[in-house]
């Protein structure tokens, strides 16, 4: 299992981040259905506004999800950023992975490593957290 | 028996629970009732909906598209030809 992303995409993700901290920021990525290619970039408001929680509006995900299946697309990558922590996903993150078909990216923008980020990859499912390896496209 | 006329829209994570299938038939006048209907029909799934006999508040569920909250919650009326869609939310920290 890995990801495979372009560059355009992980940096439009990491300007992202850092255009929203100190809250965490997030996202999606589609692609069309069964390919399980990220294509498109989708950030979403974090609702919860906050430096340690994220969460997409209600209305703002029934949206997302009707989108989607219009075009016939899937979510690919489900994203977010941990502002003060590493790229890893947290217990919370682990309790709610909702989508076990999807890879669950984290970036890190804390202090300690600036101007350097982290940008990682995993799959949650049943509670189990595997990371994979990811391959950048120029 | 009424015919059952109320669709639910399954989400992945929980079609384990309806032997795969996205959408399923249920019947009842509210959500509370809907739910039990459900459970009646797929043992399992009610608990990943309530905790405590309360909507678990990382699920959203929508009536014709509204956000059951704002209906009510588990009081919500539901009629024949409403559709429910049932979604995870995406969250974490």
């Amino acid at each position: 299992m890995s990801l495979t992303i372009s560059r355009a995409i992980v940096d439009q993700i990491l300007q992202q981040s850092r255009n929203e901290y100190p809250d965490e920021a997030c996202g999606v990525i589609l692609g069309p259905i069964g390919a399980g290619t990220p294509v498109r970039l989708k950030p979403m408001i974090n609702a919860a506004h906050s430096p340690t929680f994220y969460e997409f509006d209600a209305k703002d995900l029934l949206a997302l999800y009707r989108e989607v299946d219009d075009k016939d697309e899937e979510i690919v990558v489900i994203y977010h950023s941990h502002t003060e922590t590493e790229a890893y996903p947290s217990r919370t993150d682990i309790a709610y992975a909702g989508e076990p078909g999807a890879h669950y990216v984290l970036v890190s923008t804390r202090e300690e490593i600036a101007p350097a980020t982290e940008f990682r990859s995993y799959r949650i499912i049943d509670g189990i957290v595997t990371e994979e390896p990811v391959t950048i496209l120029d | 028996m009424t015919t059952a006329a109320i669709e639910v829209r399954i989400p992945t994570i929980l079609r384990p629970y309806t032997k795969d299938a996205k959408v399923v038939s249920a019947d009842g006048a509210d959500l509370k009732s809907v739910i039990s209907d459900l459970e009646r029909q797929y043992p399992g799934l009610a608990e990943r909906l309530l905790e405590d006999g309360a909507l678990r508040r990382f699920i959203n569920i929508y009536v014709n598209d509204e956000d059951v909250r704002f209906l009510g919650g588990l009081d919500a009326a539901i009629k024949s030809g409403d559709s429910i869609t049932v979604l995870p939310a995406v969250a974490g920290g």
